[in-house]
């Protein structure tokens, strides 16, 4: 008995201090903060917030550089997120930085496209592929809407499209929202012919 | 045989039938009219591939999409024709979007092509074939649900199915598409049912009607007994919504709970539709892939009630003018029942394979939405929800947006969608509708997180890349530096040589003149023994 007594102290002290032992030389290198911060950021990568992509930002804010409202791509839900996971009351965006639009996608006009390879350089996430001198597409799986590529394009040849929604991709319409639609205006749905005859 | 005990699940609602409006013609067969519009995803999963090209003439039964992956179902020619069109057009669904479809022009001919053997005597033929004949006839769930019904034959690995339950329930109001075709082809019903006995090695069928269905009951008693099959069993159950739905059906037949988490196959269940049975007979049998189906046209807004068989990809309109228009009141279009259905937008969209029902509804029938007031908690809801939820919780998670807890707490997911909810509410409050978009915003935030997360991957990669390539360029540089440098140095090298020897002489020189120094010092000292020590003794410290 005493010995098993014995025993499993001794065990638990070797382990304890083994384990004690391990956390110190194998801990994670990185600020879990920042790790945090940069999960709940859209990764569009736009640098509307300042900074040269949504990691660098997540950075400034982990280490108070950095106000949470500065991110037009992931807008009201983004601060909220940030707002709740920081502990802090959540603030209107940053007018400075710009402002909450819908989401759209880099299309290009392959007609006018001269194959300069400028676009390509500014994409921060590789969605748009093409050779030198020959046309460009934007692979709308990939693209993130950030509009980088917009700019430096020396014959304005890339525009930015709202995405098509899928069928599959459609959402039921908030009822909350659909009611303050609704009022005024009949939400009765009236199939097309005989809407032309009798309405 | 023995009476069988029912079961009673929690919840429900008896709402007003409306059945007798439509149920009392035979099934009448639509003709073909206008251009057929086939949507190549009229199932769950991946929509089909086309496999014909515009200008192409067909047959009836050929195939014009082939299935994609595991989860998907190929879709076949209803008539002869040539195919003017593979382009998106406005589909039946709630958003009144468009989706790709293969549009035929009918040549009048309904020239036929036999797609596939006919297997009469099946239990010849090897469960295995079976199951891919399901799946290349494009057989889904024609209850509405429209799941490919080769994937729910293929169950679940370890888990044997022991009894196959036939839905005939048809529990939701104004719907009798089932209703007549147990009436009329009671025996393709129960042969199905043989069929997928048979195809998953089911030692019982169960077929589930409601009590409202008589006539039904009658016609399949009296073809199970022609097929004299005691592992067949017909069952009226109490009419009560949602008894169609398939965990509530099992319940009521076997006493079986089947938990939140379970599908109906993970007990050994295996739940088809009654027309989907009689799909399959139509499949193995006759060797026929499923281009009709049977739709009901009823509702005060329409002329004429009744059920028709139609080819798929017809039009609406064209269907409901053939079947002689609205009455001149009409105000609302439903797809499917008035309780799990949704209006359409238009009615230029094509019938599929998930149609059992076109219900219009004249001004005077179509539910005016009082306001909502606030919820007063008193409960109804959560004691006539037949999955046991709680939809006021819901309610409040969806409207505060608290959809993690919806999903994980509150078992949103579990919602069959069956509005019982929504109609008992004394607040008028539209609790369904509140669910699916919930489930819908789930599904979003879903497809927004992967897609962040593959840009950040690609961010990253980008950045590696670039990363890689700097330090690559100036390694490269620095090793071209690197060679000039020896390049320049190798003229050098041999004066260095040089050097090196004239040094390594001076050096030698050096050890030969002290170590002379070195002998002249001890042959003056020799003599004195101390100072010898006195070396030594300073040689060991
Ligand atoms: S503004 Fe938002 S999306 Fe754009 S780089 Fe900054 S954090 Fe990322
Ligand atoms: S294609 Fe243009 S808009 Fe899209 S991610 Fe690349 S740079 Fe941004
Ligand atoms: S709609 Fe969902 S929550 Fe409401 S009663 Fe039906 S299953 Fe329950
Ligand atoms: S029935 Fe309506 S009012 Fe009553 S608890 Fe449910 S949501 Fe609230």
């Amino acid at each position: 008995m005493l010995t098993a007594i014995l025993v499993f102290t001794l065990l638990a002290l070797v382990l304890g201090a083994l384990l004690g032992y391990a956390g110190q030389a194998f801990r994670v290198e990185g600020d879990p903060l920042a790790d945090k911060i940069d999960a709940l950021l859209p990764q569009t990568q736009c640098g509307q917030c300042g900074y040269p992509g949504c990691r660098p930002y997540a950075e400034a804010i982990a280490e108070g550089r950095a106000d949470i409202n500065r991110c037009p791509p992931g807008g009201e839900a983004t601060i909220k997120a940030l707002a709740d996971l920081l502990g802090v009351e959540p603030k209107p965006l940053d007018a400075e930085v710009g402002e909450e639009k819908p989401k759209r996608v880099a299309w290009i006009d392959e007609q006018l496209c001269i194959g300069c390879t400028l676009c390509i350089q500014a994409c921060p996430v590789d969605a748009i592929v093409g050779a030198p001198k020959l046309m460009h597409t934007v692979i709308v799986e990939e693209c993130t809407g950030c509009e980088l590529c917009v700019a430096p394009c020396p014959v304005d040849c890339i525009h930015m499209v709202p995405l098509k929604i899928e069928l599959d991709h459609w959402r039921w319409p908030n009822p909350e929202q659909r009611r303050e639609i609704a009022e005024g205006a009949s939400s009765v749905h009236v199939p097309s012919k005989p809407l032309e005859q009798h309405v | 045989m023995s009476e069988r005990i029912l079961h009673r699940f929690p919840g429900g609602l008896h709402p007003a039938q409306h059945k007798a409006e439509s149920n009392g013609t035979p099934i009448r067969q639509a003709r073909l009219q206008g251009l057929l519009v086939l949507p190549l995803k009229q199932h769950i999963g991946n929509p089909a591939q086309p496999v014909v090209a515009v200008g192409e003439r067909v047959r009836r039964h050929q195939l014009l999409g082939r299935a994609d992956g595991f989860v998907s179902a190929p879709i076949h020619a209803p008539t002869s024709g040539t195919i003017v069109a593979i382009e998106e057009r406005p589909v039946a669904h709630p958003s009144g979007l468009s989706a790709p479809c293969i549009v035929l022009e009918p040549d009048g001919l309904d020239e036929a092509m036999q797609a596939f053997d006919p297997w009469p005597d099946f239990r010849a033929i090897a469960p295995i074939l079976l199951r891919e004949r399901v799946r290349e006839a494009g057989v889904v769930g024609l209850g509405g649900a429209v799941f490919p019904s080769a994937v729910k034959l293929a169950g679940r690995p370890g888990i044997p199915i022991h009894t196959v339950v036939l839905n005939g329930a048809e529990c939701e109001p104004y719907i009798t598409c089932d209703d007549r075709l147990m009436r009329e082809r009671a025996g393709e019903v129960l042969c199905g049912g043989q069929i997928l006995m048979h195809m998953v090695g089911a030692s019982k069928c169960l077929v589930g009607v409601e009590d409202n269905k008589p006539e039904a009951i009658a016609a399949l008693h009296a073809a199970a007994s022609e097929l004299d099959d005691p592992r067949i069993e017909i069952v009226a159950i109490p009419t009560v919504y949602p008894s169609g739905a398939e965990k509530q059906l099992i319940y009521v037949l076997t006493g079986e709970r089947i938990s939140r988490e379970m599908r109906a196959t993970e007990r050994g269940f295996l739940g088809h539709n009654v027309a989907t049975a009689a799909a399959v007979y139509r499949a193995v049998v006759l060797g026929e892939p499923l281009t009709r189906r049977i739709v009901t046209l009823t509702g005060s807004g329409m002329q004429h009630k009744g059920n028709w068989e139609v080819p798929l990809g017809m039009l609406a309109c064209d269907l409901i003018a053939q079947a002689g228009g609205y009455t001149p009141d009409v105000a609302r279009l439903i797809l499917g029942g008035p309780m799990m259905g949704f209006a359409l937008c238009s009615d230029e969209v094509p019938l599929t394979k998930a149609a059992n029902c076109l219900l219009a509804l004249a001004a005077h029938d179509v539910p005016v939405d009082p306001l909502p007031l606030p919820c007063i908690r008193c409960g109804r809801c959560a004691e006539s929800c037949p999955v046991e939820l709680q939809p006021q919780q819901l309610l409040w998670d969806a409207k505060a947006g608290d959809f993690e807890r919806a999903e994980k707490q509150d078992s949103l997911f579990e919602c069959i969608e069956c509005g019982i909810c929504a109609v008992v509410c004394p607040s008028h409050i539209p609790l369904v509708q509140y669910f699916r978009y919930a489930k819908t915003e789930i599904w979003q935030r879903e497809r927004e997180k992967n897609k962040a997360a593959q840009a950040k991957e690609r961010f990253e990669a980008r950045n590696a890349r670039l990363e890689r390539e700097k330090r690559e360029r100036e390694e490269m540089l620095a090793s071209r530096r690197a060679q000039l440098a020896a390049q320049k140095a190798e003229g050098e090298t041999a004066s260095a040589a040089v050097d090196e020897k004239q040094k390594a002489i001076q050096a030698a020189l050096e050890r030969v003149k002290a170590r002379k120094a070195a002998l002249q010092a001890s042959a003056e000292d020799t003599p004195s023994t101390t100072t010898v020590a006195e070396a030594k003794e300073y040689d060991n410290d």
